[in-house]
Formats: C-alpha cells, structure tokens, sequence
C-alpha cells in the first residue's frame, strides 16, 4: 500500500450562493485545491466527488462527467466518480481517493465535495435532507431529521443526565471558533441563552442546535509519498481511513444513545493508524445536531459513554483545551453544504496539522474527522498526521 | 408515492412485521432476511402488540407540508410489550408525554395528498388508559 498525502486544498463560500452556480462554486473549489499544490490541473489522473442529491436539488444527475468538463478535465478524458451517502458523501469521497492512490493505481487524485440546496425553497430542502433516514417508516409518521436527533437527545438527557445546556454550550464553542475562521459561513458568537431562546424545531433541540444547510464546494488533492515529497514541503499524511454502516432507521439500533457505526469505523482507524485517542490533538466531528457532538465524545472513545457532556463543560473541546473540536466552526458556524462537508473537515485538520490556521490554531501533530451521513447509517473516520 | 405507500398497507394499518423461527428475533418493519442468522433465519410473518411504552420522544414544531396542521405533534420511539421497537406519532398533550408512558394503538389519518388527494391512514399511539 502506498502512503497518502494531501498536498492541496480548496474551498468555495459556504452560505446562500444564489448568484451562483453548481459549476461555479466547484470549479472555485478546484482551482483553489490545484493552486495550493502548486500543479496545472493535467496531472490529476482520478476525480472522485461527494454529492448527496444533484439530482432533487438541481435536477441534475451525471454530476461526475459535469465536473470533469467543467473543470476541463473531460478534454484528456479522466475518470471521474460521483460518490453518495447523504451528508457523509464527501468523507466518502476522500475515502474513495485515498483508496486509489493507496491501492498504486494512481498517483495524484483529486477528492471534492459540492452541494448546491438553495436553488429548491426550504420546505423542499428539508424533505430531501428527510431522504437520508427511512423514508417509509420514520419520514412517514413525520420524523424528519431533527425530530430523530432529537429522540436520540432526549433519551441521551434521561440516562446520562445531559442537559439542554450542554447541547448549547457546544453551539456556543464552534460559533466562538467559526469567528476566527474566514471561510465560516457564520463569524459571530453566541451565548448560551441565544440557543435556549431560539425557535423550537423539535424538542429539546431549537434553531441554534442545528446546522444550517448551505450551498458550497471544497476540493483536496491527494498524492502518493513519492509525488508528495516532490511538490510540497508540508504534506499532511492520512494515516487511516475507515467506514462503517449502522441499520438506517433508528427503532432497529440496540442504543440510540450510541453511533454504533462511529464507534467501529473509529476502532478500525485507530488499529490502521497504530493510535489511540489519546494520541489524537485536533479533532472535527459532525455537529449536524449539538446532541451529535456530545455523542461523537463518547463513540470515538475521548470520553466514557455517557460522559460526553463533561468535556464539553470543562472546556477540554475548546480551542485552549487538551482535545480542540471543531476549530474552524464545525457545521454549525462554518455552514453545512452537505456532499462538501466531510472535505471541509479534511481541510481544516489540514490547515491545523500545516500551521496556517490562523487564529484558530492550535498545537497538534495528528488529527481526526468524523462525517455522518444521515442520522448515522454512515460513518466515515480519517486519522490525519503531519508529514 | 401511491404504489409504494399501498403495498405497505397491510403493515402500516396493523402492526404487522416478521419474525425468525430460528433465533426468535422480530423485525418491524417486516423483513425477509434475518441479519442474525442470515441464511439460516427462518422469517413468518406475525402481528405484534398492541401496547407498549415510550423509550424517547419529541415534539415537532418545524414539519414538512404535509404535517403543517398538525403541529406541533408528537414522535416517539415505543418499545411494545412483546419488544418490538417502532417509530409513530404519539397523539394526547405535548404537556403530557413522558419517557415510560404506557400507550395503545390507534389507527388514524397521517395526511392528504392536497385537497382532492388521497388520504394517508396508518397506526398512531394514544394514552393507554387501562381500557381494552
Ligand atoms: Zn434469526
């Protein structure tokens, strides 16, 4: 197996892009990927894109071949790959990238994640995102995501004594961090009382427990060692890669209280890349739900079960804590654009593990990211250390 | 959404799911594949309780279209009495509903497709005040 680098990275505005399009933010993305690595565009051999519904919120399927034209790839003919499991769709991406270029097959491989939501209204935003839990007998009695997160938080408070406080606190830190992030697609903080006040979507979650859906696109090229070492002088290494599935409707999961899924594609990364969590600095988890955050703790093993909430009250996941989560913002303050999401995490362990993460930065050598599909059918883990 | 909602029927007016004679293990909704024993499983079908107790809730307040009039409403996990687990909608007063309520069955409307569309029926659960 060959080692695998990251030696360039990319990202459009997260947000409410309406003056522009899918093709745009992608090829935004792309450019900006190429640019950092410091290559022309030709020597990419493999393009594989993260996209959770092209074909409901663009009425647009076939996205792989349109971003190999698009980014004026389809000239030389390179194989470009479409990869989807719901807002997981991009650390799938990576993790298909990193496969090709570990297996030998290729040498410089490009991984992007792009979603466009805004074109469609919010009502229709909102039913698409309802597709990534079972349709037939959860969205069929009105479960949407929320309200399934939501169960999960609810039985989170009852057995381990996690409080609606809690949840907030985590909005509260990533809105601190995503202040410092110039990419954050919201860089204003916010008190613990603004998301107890907020808007009841489905109880005890409000407004300012959930990430907002956005439009945007990000893009990392990946090398071989080899091809690494001759471009760049700070390569990030992914040491690991893992994924694992979890049955898609909550009511067949032993312990709603778990990410089943997060715990095995965590147990495996950490067996790939000979670590434990203790040896991981820097962290991005999918904070989709605040209640996610909480349970990402305890399942990727930085704290007991249910003993989530303390790290969180303790400061330990803040920016001057031992174990920094979600720097950049995480998906509440840097914006969810759904098949880019797991991109973006790779990029912000990136810029941490290179140093230039400004602000934000803090000490670290290795670093992890966890993207979630749904409301946990899909997990994917990457373990990340400097070169 | 017509076809794939009538072939559920049987299912969605009855809690009807299936069980695996091998290992013992019931599945709502039904399956033909026992994930335990995998090609060992034997599945039949079979009707499940009709009571049960609330493991988790929520109240909506944010729904879909479809669900605007009844909102906000109740969605609960309910373990029925004979353990199978199952996603519905809880109806009595969101001041009311708890971890541990014991409810019953009901069959209701879940919602219509417009004005002169059909009309969407399945199980709902409701307080279980000790009637039968
Ligand atoms: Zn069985």
């Amino acid at each position: 197996m060959q080692r695998v680098a990251i030696v360039g990275v990319g990202q459009s505005e997260f947000g409410e892009l309406w003056d522009r399009g899918f093709r745009d933010i992608v090829l935004k993305a792309g450019s900006e990927a190429l640019d950092d690595a410091g290559l022309e565009g030709k020597e990419i051999e493999a393009i594989y894109v993260g996209n959770m519904s092209g074909g409901r919120y663009l009425e647009q399927e076939h996205i792989s071949a349109l971003i190999a034209d698009y980014s004026g790839l389809a000239e030389l003919g390179i194989p470009a790959t479409r990869v989807e499991a719901a807002d997981a769709s991009g650390g799938l991406a990576l993790r298909q990238a990193f496969l090709a270029v570990a297996s030998g097959v290729h040498d410089v491989v490009m991984a992007a994640g792009a979603e466009k939501v805004t074109d469609v209204g919010s009502e229709m935003t909102a039913d698409i995102m309802s597709s990534t839990a079972d349709r037939e007998w959860e969205g069929f009695v009105g479960a949407t995501i929320p309200a399934l997160y939501a169960i999960m938080a609810r039985k989170h408070f009852e057995k381990y004594g996690t409080t609606e406080e809690d949840l907030a606190l985590v909005s509260v830190k990533n809105h601190r961090n995503g202040a410092l992030n110039p990419k954050a697609q919201y860089r204003r903080e916010i008190k613990v009382e603004d998301v107890l006040n907020s808007p009841k979507v489905a109880e005890p979650l409000k407004l300012l427990d959930c990430a907002p859906l956005s439009d945007g696109a990000c893009a990392v090229i990946l090398a071989s060692e080899k091809v690494a070492r001759q471009i760049t002088d700070n390569p990030v290494f992914i040491s690991a890669s893992a994924q694992a599935s979890d049955y898609l409707a909550i009511q067949n999961r032993r312990d709603i209280t778990e990410m089943r899924a997060v715990r095995v594609a965590s147990e495996k990364a950490y067996r790939m890349a000979r670590v434990e969590p203790r040896d991981i600095d820097v962290v991005e988890v999918h904070d989709s739900f605040t209640i996610a955050e909480i349970m990402a703790y305890e399942d990727l093993g930085f704290a007991e079960k249910g003993k989530g909430a303390e790290l969180i009250r303790e400061g330990v996941t803040s920016l001057e804590g031992s174990l920094p989560v979600n720097t950049g913002g995480g998906l509440k303050a840097c914006g969810h654009a759904v098949g880019a999401t797991g991109i973006r995490q790779a990029i912000e362990i990136t810029l941490q593990l290179r140093g230039e993460a400004g602000k934000r930065q803090v000490e670290c050598e290795r670093g992890l990211s966890l993207n979630i599909g749904g409301t946990g059918a899909t997990a994917v883990v990457t373990i990340y250390e400097r070169g | 959404m017509l076809p794939r909602f009538w072939r559920k029927i049987k299912y969605r007016y009855d809690i009807v799911g299936t069980v695996c004679e091998n290992c013992g293990s019931k599945f709502y909704p039904p399956r033909n594949f026992c994930p335990i024993c995998r090609r060992k499983g034997k599945i039949r079908e079979q009707t499940f309780s009709s009571k049960g107790r609330i493991l988790s809730y929520t109240v909506v307040h944010d729904a879909p279209d479809e669900y605007k009039l009844a909102k906000p409403y109740i969605v609960a996990l309910i373990e029925l009495d004979d353990g199978v687990v199952l996603t519905s909608q809880v109806v009595c007063d969101p001041q009311e509903v708890h971890i541990g309520m014991r409810v019953k069955k009901a069959f209701r409307k879940y919602y219509e497709d417009g004005e002169s569309g059909i009309i969407y029926y399945g199980t709902k659960f409701v307080p279980d005040d000790g009637e039968v």
